[in-house]
């Protein structure tokens, strides 16, 4: 009770800090609530009077926003399947086998992590539009295949695995492809959760890149749906609002789901954001 | 020898996709990124002219500007989220673990959400007109509203203030997880000397925190030198007389709005070399590191 007592400034600092960090995110949800007299209401008002899905409603009907998500969940998702099985693949033969070239590839593989990933933009655009890959969603997907955190996450944690029962299952006659599927994958399920949260995350969020890549907007992930519409209802600050809140919400749902996954993620991998 | 060439087979077999993709799209364009800077390629065609990309870059103003944008951005921007994160990681590290699992989850949820979404909220919040939140906050301190976005001189305060506001959760949760294991003998022989808590935090936690501090140094420079979207979408892109504006911003611009791939694959090139000495800092720090 005490220790409560004494702590409690440090409680107050920790949430008052947490509240600043969280107070854009309930700026967007009140102001997509609000009608439009109060969003340019002088001075403004932090604690609502009343609310409409009014917005919601004119973004249903006058934009693509369905479509644009659907477009995420797809592109988002099909990355992180491939992410999941070549990661885990690579992972697995990088921390417990011996191969010729191994040290050499993964050097190669772990120096390209801090590069940044604008360096390589212009020339996957020129290979795209070289194959004819330009606007179309495998040209958004196939590119997203070849970034190389999760080869470095599936390493860390497989070589942490014990080699015992893969021996056990080669000496009861196992096959390569059945000591990886049926001894690696299933230990390996702790460290493919954060890698899919993570790899859905980045991608849900990604932007510059089906920005340069994509043309036909029936096309766009969300993301980048969410910045023309800034084009279009440009200071409708109600109807933008609502659109990020609706980019927003299927990614917060996913935090609270899968919220260790994220921290423990951060500590194995690494801050990337 | 059958059995090792057969079992070798298999290990090129499970790097093979990964290791394939990783050359197309990665490796050959950081290669291809150099060559490019080197030519005048635009839409169309495009010859070996060089360096005189770089020299056109060192002369140009807009660029210079974006460079100098970019670095202040960055100096500020993570000096300011380093100390946030370890003074926040300070602070919940003697609580308990429920109250620690609260706040790191408290410090992680608004890093979710994409950085376009974000900047479409500041751009909201440091609008310049009355109705806008930070004038607001200004004008309960008796300060007239600014124009914020919409003025040369404060559209980069505001992308930074934008950044700094908010309390970088990764590096929270990297600090956190550092001080569980940090050793405890130490604390305790310091107590013997009758060190306070500041006293002990300042000469014991934190140069023992080294490591974690030029990890995060170097993760952090390096996502600052390609900000963006923050500028993309709350000053359209540059912001007025080109204030806001850097260095991925204006290789997006200079390719794909004015398709000067070449131009801009000289700036990527900066930027490459700009992140490479960063981490080259960090390599040469740690060598020299603290043991404990």
């Amino acid at each position: 009770m005490s220790s409560i007592r004494r702590r409690l400034p440090v409680h107050l600092v920790l949430l008052a800090a947490g509240l600043l960090s969280l107070f854009p995110l309930y700026w967007l949800f009140l102001t997509s609530l609000s009608p439009a007299q109060y969003v340019v209401k002088v001075p403004p008002e932090v604690v609502p009077r009343e609310l409409t899905f009014g917005n919601y409603q004119r973004l249903f009907d006058t934009t693509p926003i369905v479509r644009w998500l659907v477009n995420t969940v797809v592109i988002a998702g099909v990355i992180t399947a491939f992410h999941l099985l070549f990661d885990s693949m690579a992972g697995y033969a990088f921390a417990k086998r011996r191969f010729p070239g191994k040290n050499v590839m993964f050097w190669l593989v772990v120096s390209t992590l801090t590069v940044p990933a604008q360096v390589t933009l212009i020339p996957v655009f020129f290979i795209l539009r070289a194959i004819g890959l330009l606007d179309t969603y495998p040209g958004v997907i196939v590119p997203g295949l070849a970034d190389v955190f999760g080869v470095f996450l599936m390493k860390q944690f497989i070589q942490t695995l014990p080699s015992e029962l893969e021996h056990a299952a080669r000496l009861d006659g196992a096959s390569e492809w059945q000591v990886y599927t049926r001894i690696i994958l299933p230990l390996s399920k702790p460290a493919l959760a954060v890698l899919a949260i993570f790899t859905f995350n980045r991608y849900w969020n990604a932007f510059i890149f089906p920005l340069v890549i994509l043309r036909d907007p029936a096309k766009y992930p969300v993301q980048v749906g969410l910045a023309t519409l800034q084009g279009e209802f440009n200071t409708d600050f109600g109807m933008l609002m609502t659109g990020a809140a609706v980019a927003a919400i299927p990614m917060i749902v996913v935090f609270f789901a899968f919220q260790r996954y994220f921290i423990e993620g951060i500590r194995v991998g690494g801050v990337k954001g | 020898m059958g059995a090792a060439l057969r079992r070798h087979g298999w290990s090129y077999l499970f790097v093979l996709p990964t290791f394939a993709l990783f050359v197309v799209f990665t490796l050959l364009p950081v290669v291809q990124a150099f060559v490019l800077s080197l030519q005048s390629a635009r839409i169309v065609g495009g010859e070996f002219i060089g360096l005189q990309n770089f020299v056109t870059l060192a002369e140009d103003p807009v660029f210079r500007q974006a460079l100098g944008n970019t670095v202040l951005y960055s100096a500020v921007v993570v000096a300011a989220q380093l100390t946030l994160a370890l003074i926040v990681a300070s602070l919940i590290q003697p609580l308990g673990p429920r109250s620690q699992t609260f706040y790191r989850a408290l410090f992680y949820l608004p890093l979710v959400n994409s950085a376009i979404l974000v900047a479409m909220v500041w751009r909201w919040i440091f609008n310049a007109n009355p109705y806008g939140l930070a004038n607001t906050v200004l004008g309960v301190f008796g300060i007239q509203p600014l124009l914020w976005i919409g003025s040369s001189d404060q559209a980069l305060a505001a992308v930074i203030l934008s950044a700094v506001l908010t309390i970088p959760g990764g590096g929270v949760v990297l600090y956190s997880a550092a001080m569980g294991s940090l050793p405890r003998e130490l604390y305790e022989a310091a107590e013997v000397e009758g060190a306070g808590a500041l006293t002990k935090w300042w000469y014991i936690t934190v140069p023992l925190l080294k490591p974690t501090t030029l990890y995060l140094l170097v993760v952090y420079t390096i996502l600052a030198f390609q900000v963006f979207e923050r500028v993309y979408v709350m000053t359209n892109g540059g912001g007025p007389n080109n204030a806001t504006i850097t260095i991925v911003q204006l290789i997006y611009s200079t390719a794909f709005q004015f398709g000067r791939y070449g131009l801009a694959s000289a700036m990527a090139v900066v930027l490459f070399i700009m992140a490479v000495a960063v981490a080259v800092v960090q390599f040469r720090s740690l060598r020299s590191d603290v043991e404990y």
